[in-house]
């Protein structure tokens, strides 16, 4: 349709004469868009840009005010162990996730492009949801599923977990490429008596290489960086975004402060994570109101007392 | 873009009929493993939704049952949450739209004659996916952070209350929002302005219509595709969002979304029904809104 209107309306253009003052349109745009981006760009920068400065800063706490030139945070980049430990758990599972799962996003893609079955509209909806779905809810469905089948949290079911979301977005990629793909080739791998298997590999996997990687790289960016869908699913196990998490949590551990399961941790959650008054707290726990004041100002004290945490107590 | 992909277009026409064994060989293991890991846990998650406290059972320990009011309960205790997470989403987005359709338009169309400088832009616009979405949110809560040169330099200017924070409010959390989803809105808008026939827009200025005009009347309409892409993949993810809103990010007091609940339901506190029926909800909502808004939009090909 917008081509057609496109081609009425070209027509339309070189019968009629150019008038003059039509540069007059573009007068204001063509310095306020051109500045405009530059600013939109600098700003997308922005954070990037600090996080390179300061890690040069020489801080010892925290990392908000300029305190002198060092390199010492990138030569002992593994100086806490854990630091590298989860980046390597992130780089195993972004591997393995990424291979797996582009592995199963190419073969769908072929065939929704290649062939023609039934329920395709169904399989098109199922390979759609994932990418319409909250991360919270992936994350939570999963874990409810790993939990009610007993499954022990750790490396393998978060590699699941990533598999399973990054399988869409590698059909998505893939696809892109195979309808570009022009079937003369093949056919004449075909008519130079070319296996099925030969054709294969020696035409269509080469052809689809380009689109095979930019789906690779893609899902290896997703799994490295996912986080939300990661905490659901990992149990104990760090990788690099949870560990980025734990140390911005403002040293406070509130799951290892309090021994997990009591009242204590269960009222500091409700009152200081999720806002809720003492009242609505009472009602989820379905305890007294008196027990949620008393519960609390107990919680309180032993976070205030923990030697990680001097200082940051009157906010929590 | 992403929504369009799955649209069964011209490729279904040149299919050949016949070798659906080899489809099915193709097709089987990556649709078993999604229906294993995405369609059973959503059916899991529902049925936890509905469960019950064991009777004199240990924290988090729930057995199956049809307990409807898990959803009332969640509703009257969170309902304040899931309106913020909603009202919250949609200003991000709104803030998104307006923020990345200059950019696109920009480098979609008007840089068209300088392809170098056309492709540069575009790496700088995916730029902050090259660090962790965790550490950008970071850097922002520490650019922004009551000690910054921004906010001692905003009070030194009296644009400021001397003793006003930005981090830990409403506002800091919708701009961590909508800065982290920007790319996300600003590509699907690129990928159809760069489309977009520039003939059409001096047709408009023929017809003597105003710049303002033919933008509202012309441009505006022909991206409307890209426009859906990227409200959907700014709104979605923003609603579900608990990083942003968290207190050790950009949140404050009385700033806890949807994803905060769920979290700290499901993994700390261990009450997985509310935890569930909460992502219900949300998931439930989302899918309203979204039907609604692709429908009035007039784009529902693009689904």
């Amino acid at each position: 349709m917008t081509d057609q209107a496109g081609l009425v309306l070209a027509r339309a253009e070189t019968t009629e004469p150019r008038r003059p003052g039509r540069r007059q349109r573009y007068g204001l745009g063509s310095w306020l868009l051109p500045t405009y981006t530059i600013i939109a760009l600098v700003f997308l920068l922005i954070p990037i840009a600090y996080t390179f400065v300061f890690s040069f800063n020489n801080s010892v706490k925290s990392n908000i005010v300029w305190r002198g030139f060092t390199l010492d945070k990138w030569a002992n980049v593994c100086d806490k162990a854990e630091v590298c430990e989860a980046f390597g758990n992130s780089l195993l599972i972004g591997v393995v996730a990424t291979v797996c799962a582009t592995i199963l996003g190419t073969m769908i893609a072929i065939a929704l492009v290649r062939y023609r079955f039934r329920f395709r509209s169904a399989i098109s909806l199922l390979l759609f949801l994932p990418m319409a779905t909250p991360e919270v809810v992936l994350g939570a469905g999963l874990a409810a599923e790993f939990l009610s089948a007993g499954v022990q949290k750790g490396i393998v079911t978060i590699i699941i977990a990533h598999v399973m979301f990054c399988v869409s977005f590698v059909v998505v990629t893939v696809k892109a490429r195979v309808s570009t793909l022009d079937p003369a080739l093949e056919e004449a791998g075909r008519d130079l008596y070319g296996s099925p298997n030969q054709v294969f590999w020696r035409i269509t996997f080469p052809l689809l290489l380009p689109g095979i990687i930019a789906a690779a790289l893609l899902s290896f960016a997703l799994s490295f960086d996912d986080f939300i869908i990661t905490n659901f699913n990992s149990g104990t196990t760090s990788t690099f975004p949870k560990y980025i998490y734990i140390s911005a949590a403002r040293g406070i551990p509130l799951q290892d402060l309090l021994a997990a399961g009591s009242d204590e941790r269960a009222v500091v959650v409700l009152r200081h994570v999720e806002d809720l008054s003492e009242g609505d707290t009472a009602a989820v726990l379905g305890v007294a109101v008196g027990t949620v004041k008393s519960s609390n100002a107990r919680a309180l004290r032993k976070l205030r007392a923990a030697p990680a945490l001097v200082g940051v107590g009157e906010t929590v | 873009m992403a929504f369009s992909a799955f649209a069964t277009g011209t490729a279904q026409e040149q299919a050949p009929r016949r070798k659906s064994k080899i489809a099915l060989i193709l097709l089987l293991p990556g649709i078993l493993y999604l229906a294993l890991f995405f369609l059973v846990p959503l059916v899991s998650l529902v049925m936890t939704s509905f469960q019950q406290p064991i009777p004199n059972g240990d924290i988090g320990e729930y057995q199956t049952a049809f307990r409807w009011e898990n959803y009332t309960d969640a509703i009257g205790l969170y309902g304040e949450h899931i309106l913020r997470s909603f009202i919250y989403a949609i200003l991000a987005t709104i803030f998104a739209l307006l923020f990345s359709y200059p950019l696109a338009y920009f480098i979609g169309v008007k840089a068209r004659r300088w392809p170098v400088l056309q492709n540069l832009m575009l790496v700088l616009v995916i730029a902050p996916f090259f660090i962790s979405f965790l550490l950008r949110t970071l850097a922002w809560k520490s650019i922004l952070s009551d000690e910054s040169v921004v906010i001692t330099g905003l009070k030194a200017l009296a644009l400021m209350a001397p003793d006003a924070h930005f981090t830990g409010t409403p506002a800091a959390v919708i701009f961590g929002l909508t800065y982290n989803f920007i790319p996300f809105m600003t590509l699907p808008l690129y990928s159809t302005l760069e489309r977009l026939d520039t003939r059409l827009l001096e047709a408009g200025g023929d017809l003597y219509a105003r710049p303002s005009m033919t933008f509202f009347r012309v441009t505006i309409p022909l991206s409307m595709s890209g426009i859906v892409s990227g409200v959907l993949l700014t709104f979605i993810p923003a609603a579900g969002d608990y990083i942003n809103a968290s207190r050790d990010f950009l949140g404050g007091t009385g700033t806890a979304m949807m994803g905060n609940v769920i979290e700290s339901n499901f993994l700390v506190t261990l009450n997985y029904p509310a935890a569930a029926s909460l992502s219900i909800i949300l998931m439930a909502v989302i899918l309203v809104m979204v039907t609604v808004y692709v429908k009035r939009s007039g784009t529902e090909d693009l689904l």
